[in-house]
Formats: C-alpha cells, sequence, structure tokens
C-alpha cells in the first residue's frame, strides 16, 4: 500500500526551483493539505512575484498572478466577490514584507478571510540574492556585502508578531522546514489556516522558514542546519496569535 | 516489507533523503540522471521501515513510500 | 411616457452607472474632485449586493479591482490625477492579464500635487499606455453629466467585449456640476462564469484557470504583444467615437473634448451667429482617437484650432491625424486656467 505520494494537486512535473530549496517543499505541502481537505475545486491561489511567481506551473488549481507586494489587495477583491471560494495567498518576504507591507498590513487589520503562506528564507532569490527585509544582522548577500548592519540597514521585520497585534488577525504561527518533524509541524499550520478560512474565523498566515542554499552559500543539508541553529534564534517558533 | 521507489529523473541531487533515513538506506548513484547531476538510489537489499522521512524531505516529491 | 429626470453631479452619475450596469465591485481611495464617486459607492455599493472597500492606497485599491475582476466581477475604481499615477502599475497588469476594468480620472491640475482644479493634463497618461508596456486603454471623455451616465454603462460593455481596461476621463468641473439626467437602463452583462470562461470561479469540471501577464519562454511575450496589438486595431477600427457640429463648411474647425467641448461649442455657436464659419469636432474616444473624421474631409483651405486645458496633448493627435494637410493652431490653458468663449472668439477672429 503506498502511504506517501504525488499530491493530485500538484501537477507532475519537475520545478525550476535550486536543489533543496524550500519552496518546492511549501507548495507540495499546500497541495497535500489541499487533497485532504477536498477544496481544490473551490480554491483559487494568488502568486507572487518572486522565486515562485510561476507557482501557477505547479499547482494544478485556479491561480492569479499579482504584482510585487499585491498579493493580499487581489486576493481581497478574489474573495470579497467570491466569498464561497478558498483564496491564499503565497508570498516571500520581499513581497509580503517589504513592498507589499501596505497592502499585507491593512488586509490583516481588515480581517480578510483568507489564507497567507508566507516564505521568509531571509533573501532575495529570484533577483540574485539580495538583502530582504528579513534577512539576519551580520547576514551576507549581494545589497550587503558586508553583513547586514542594524546602523545602516535596520533589524531583521518581524512582520508576524507586528501583525498579532491587529484584532482583524486570527491566527498566526511561525513553522519551519528544517526537518520531517517540522515539515508535518507546517503541515498541520497550512491546515490550520486552511480551515480557519473554511470555517470563517478569519485572516490566518502561516510564516515558513525555509531553505536558499543557493545564495546562503550552503548545501542543502547545511541550510537546514542553519535554519535550526542560526535562524530560529531571530525569529523563533510557535503560535504567535 | 515497507520500500521506497525513486524517479531518479525528478532528483536535483540535493541529498536531504540522504540526511533524514534513520537506517542510512539512502546513497547516490554513480550514473548521471537527465538533469546531468547524480540522484540517489536506495541501496540494494536494505530493510525499509517505511517512516517516510525521506518522502517528507524530498523538496521534488521523487520518493514513493510503500508498506 | 414620461421619461424622468433626475438631478446629480457628474462624479454620482458615473457612481449610479456603474451600479445600474452590473458593477458589483468598486475600491477606491479618497482624493478631491471626486468624493462624491467614492461616497455614492459607500452608500449604495452595499445596497445592490456589492462590495464597496475604501482601499489603503490607490495602489491596493487598483490590485484589489485587478482580483475582482479575474473573480468574474464587474469592477471599477476611481480617483483623480496623482492617484491615477500611482494606479498605473495596476492598469498595466489589468491591461497584460486582459482583465476587463473601469478607471474613472476625474482629472485636477499637475504636475505633482497641482491644484483640484480642473484640467485636461492627464491626455498623454491616459491614452498612451500610462503605465508600463505597449498596450492601450479606451479612453472615453463624457462632456455632460448625462455622458457620464451613458458612457459609465458603455465603458463596462466595451471592457467586457475586448477584456481591457477602460478610462473615463473627467475633469473636475464636469464631475462636480449638477445637470438634470434621463436614466436609461443600461446593458447589464451577467456574471455567470460561462460568459466569462477565463474567469477564477475555482476548477470544478473544468481545467484549472491562470490570470496572468508573465510570459517567460522566449518567443512567447512577443505572440502575445502582437495578440494585444491585433486586438487595439480591431478596437482603432470599430470603436472611434466623434460629435461633429457645423463642419460641412467650415473654415476653422476646433477640436476640443469633455468640458472644454461645452465651452468650444457655445463659441461655435456664437460665431455663426454673426456668420461665421466655423465648426466643431468632439473626439468622444480619446484612444481610439478618431483620425478618421480628419482625413475624410480634410482640405487644405480648412484651418484647425485645438482647444484644451492643457499645453497641447490632444493637439499631437489632431496633428497625426491631419499629417500637415492643414493648418493647425492651439489655445490651451491648464493648472486651473480654462479658456473662455471670449478667448476662442479672439483666437478664432484672429485665424480668419
Amino acid at each position: 500500500m503506498k502511504i506517501y505520494s504525488h499530491p493530485k494537486s500538484l501537477r507532475n512535473v519537475s520545478t525550476h526551483y535550486c536543489p533543496g530549496c524550500g519552496h518546492s517543499l511549501a507548495h507540495r505541502l499546500i497541495a497535500e493539505v489541499i487533497d485532504e481537505l477536498g477544496i481544490r475545486e473551490k480554491v483559487i491561489a494568488v502568486a507572487p512575484v518572486g522565486c515562485a511567481v510561476i507557482a501557477y506551473d505547479y499547482w494544478d488549481f485556479d491561480c492569479s498572478e499579482a504584482a510585487h507586494g499585491r498579493a493580499l489587495a487581489v486576493a481581497t477583491g478574489l474573495k470579497r466577490v467570491r466569498p464561497q471560494n478558498i483564496v491564499f495567498t503565497y508570498q516571500g518576504d520581499g513581497d509580503l514584507a517589504a513592498i507589499g507591507t501596505n497592502e499585507t498590513i491593512h488586509a490583516a487589520n481588515r480581517g480578510e478571510n483568507v489564507s497567507v503562506f508566507f516564505i521568509n528564507n531571509a533573501v532575495y532569490g529570484m533577483t540574485g540574492g539580495q538583502m530582504a527585509p528579513t534577512t539576519l544582522l551580520n547576514q551576507k548577500t549581494s545589497t550587503s556585502p558586508l553583513g547586514r548592519s542594524a546602523a545602516a540597514q535596520g533589524y531583521p521585520l518581524k512582520i508576524s508578531e507586528m501583525l498579532a497585534l491587529l484584532p482583524g488577525v486570527k491566527y498566526i504561527e511561525r513553522v519551519s522546514l528544517h526537518s520531517p518533524q517540522e515539515i508535518m509541524k507546517t503541515k498541520k499550520a497550512i491546515r490550520q489556516a486552511f480551515v480557519n478560512q473554511i470555517e470563517g474565523v478569519g485572516f490566518s498566515l502561516v510564516e515558513i522558514l525555509s531553505p536558499c542554499p543557493t545564495y546562503w552559500g550552503l548545501s542543502a543539508r547545511e541550510s537546514m542546519a542553519w535554519i535550526k541553529n542560526t535562524m530560529i534564534k531571530e525569529f523563533p517558533l510557535g503560535i504567535i496569535k | 516489507m515497507p520500500k521506497i521507489t525513486i524517479n531518479k529523473d525528478k532528483c536535483k541531487g540535493c541529498l536531504l533523503c540522504v540526511s533524514v533515513c534513520p537506517q542510512r538506506l539512502i546513497v547516490v548513484e554513480d550514473e548521471l540522471n537527465l538533469r546531468g547531476i547524480k540522484p540517489v538510489k536506495f541501496k540494494p537489499g536494505g530493510k525499509c521501515v517505511g517512516c517516510a522521512m525521506c518522502a517528507v524531505i524530498c523538496p521534488d516529491c521523487c520518493i514513493e513510500v510503500y508498506k | 411616457m414620461a421619461k424622468t429626470k433626475i438631478l446629480m453631479t457628474g462624479n454620482e452619475a458615473i457612481a449610479k452607472a456603474a451600479i445600474d450596469a452590473g458593477c458589483r465591485f468598486y475600491a477606491g481611495y479618497p482624493i478631491t474632485p471626486q468624493n462624491e464617486l467614492i461616497a455614492y459607492m459607500a452608500n449604495n455599493m452595499e445596497k445592490s449586493a456589492g462590495v464597496f472597500i475604501q482601499a489603503e492606497a490607490e495602489v491596493a485599491a487598483i490590485n484589489m479591482v485587478f482580483g475582482a475582476s479575474a473573480a468574474g466581477a464587474r469592477a471599477m475604481t476611481s480617483s483623480s490625477s496623482p492617484g491615477i499615477s500611482l494606479k498605473q502599475e495596476g492598469i498595466s497588469y489589468i491591461a497584460g492579464a486582459e482583465l476587463p476594468a473601469l478607471i474613472v480620472n476625474i482629472v485636477r491640475g499637475g504636475p505633482g500635487l497641482g491644484n483640484i482644479a480642473a484640467a485636461q493634463s492627464d491626455y498623454f497618461q491616459a491614452t498612451r499606455s500610462g503605465g508600463h508596456g505597449d498596450y492601450h486603454c479606451i479612453v472615453l471623455a463624457p462632456a455632460s453629466v448625462q455622458e457620464c451616465y451613458d458612457f459609465t454603462g458603455l465603458a463596462f460593455n466595451l471592457a467586457d467585449k475586448y477584456r481591457t481596461p477602460v478610462i473615463i476621463l473627467g475633469d473636475g468641473l464636469l464631475g462636480q456640476m449638477m445637470e438634470p439626467i434621463v436614466l436609461a437602463k443600461p446593458q447589464v452583462s451577467s456574471l455567470k462564469s460561462q460568459d466569462k470562461p477565463w474567469a477564477l470561479t475555482g476548477c470544478k469540471g473544468r481545467k484549472a484557470n491562470v490570470v496572468k501577464s508573465f510570459y517567460l519562454k522566449e518567443g512567447d511575450l512577443e505572440k502575445f504583444n502582437l495578440k494585444l496589438q491585433k486586438k487595439y486595431q480591431q478596437i482603432q477600427l470599430k470603436e472611434e467615437r466623434y460629435e461633429e457640429l457645423y463642419v460641412n463648411d467650415a473654415k476653422i474647425v476646433l477640436v476640443a473634448y469633455g468640458s472644454m467641448a461645452r465651452i468650444a461649442k457655445s463659441a461655435v455657436k456664437a460665431l455663426r451667429g454673426r456668420g461665421k464659419k466655423v465648426g466643431l469636432i468632439r473626439p468622444i474616444t480619446l484612444w481610439p482617437f478618431p483620425k478618421q473624421v480628419f482625413s475624410k474631409r480634410l482640405t487644405s483651405n480648412e484651418k484647425y484650432l485645438v482647444i484644451e486645458m492643457s499645453y497641447g496633448q490632444m493637439l499631437e493627435d489632431v496633428q497625426l491625424a491631419i499629417c500637415g494637410r492643414a493648418k493647425v493652431e492651439f489655445l490651451g490653458r491648464a493648472g486651473g486656467g480654462v479658456p473662455s468663449e471670449e478667448d476662442i472668439m479672439r483666437k478664432v477672429n484672429e485665424m480668419l
């Protein structure tokens, strides 16, 4: 008996993601949960601008593009017109927490009944490894070549903690992809965010700490260890709200 | 007996599965796959316990697990 | 049966017409001089089972419209010049994703924060893809409150027909003036998914739909652009609209649109009263610009006078349409200044 296989909501194609990239994992987990909840025919996803820009080539359900940072504005339009559908956004740290901070905060504050999957890998991947709002202090990127300094570039932005202050936000959890156990916890959190939407609870966000071996300059295995030993210190896991 | 199958041409060689197999039953192939990298393979004769950790961590959905 | 007339502002007429035409999604941000429009929507959209959102920003508002339109609804936003500048990103994406949408610009003075007086200084922005990329919006220029009402229904129909953003280009005078209007029943498009098979409704019983403007594979974006250009050629062929007044024997033809055309019309009538052979062409679609009306009647012994509340933007389209075959002069003021009937008559007398 097959106990672990390819989810139906994920097309059986190779992705463009680098070896060991967390996006592939997160895509798969979302597809698995959608299959398990039986909501594939009701889902409308909003893809970001960033490495996951062509997520709609991998997911086998209705998807919209959004301009960089505008996923939650697009999702607001979709969900308000079709409250019977299940609408989620999938956004990276640059998209959600830099250029789209405004859309993120206000969609959360309106308590839009959507699910948000926020991939935090502390770097801009698609454009070649520049500093992200979530880049750690001292982390080297192509635009912080000496390491991020608080004096010049500010601190890693803790958008989940910020959003947790808003009454419109019903659920925020930070999870990680660095081990099979954490991956299963991530899946559980993704499920919770969808269940909240189905039950009409309101705005739910899952922040997923995700490896970017290519722009961290580490192997896939070392990247997982870096999340576990370094990234989690700045971005502690658990239910934030 | 539990077993896994690996889609070797989808494998990108990140080796995360190798790092999590409690029985150390996943090893690197000698031959290149269609992508031009050395994919992983199941060690012939190994005793899989069906924990599915390899499949859970595989970013590219290359592994199926049977029990 | 007597037709009921009601008194309303241009801004309110657009809002009412939108709801009457089946618009069920409005997102906007307050900015003068179009605030009556957003207020009307706040008061009436939900009564019509539609969605009203006061967005956190112009950028968010236009992207909400993107989402609502992708979901199959008739959707719109409105603003005034500085706000429309902010919306350009979203308008480019809407054009690129081939979504129907209505964008209303009640133009004010610029550049920058400018002022809140009526102006026509956004003609270039509206008619020359204001955002990035090779695209066009259909641009309708009403000249009365009645036309504000009528053109809004038309705008939604054109948007749906061509899957393209449509702009209503008004100005502060038109938005805020009150006139009696007759409410004709605008054509209401149904929101059934079979009419918009591309819409995102959930993939039940069909393949998954994707709404996007991204074409990464070599050659694909060029192919898509050629498809867009073909659509624009069709629009250019079929949708040119204009009004003519006394042009047949005119020695001088005035060209003006929107509020400016009202003043030009008064000047034409006054000049005709004095026996002067003056006519008027009023472009109604600014894009597609009604080139044909110029080429079909052109003789070399007439002159044109383009009049705008700007320093010569539509002027370029008139010059392109006439292509050097007749003399084209210009009269314009902006930043709150409006060429008066007397200004126009003086200029015409100089030209005669």
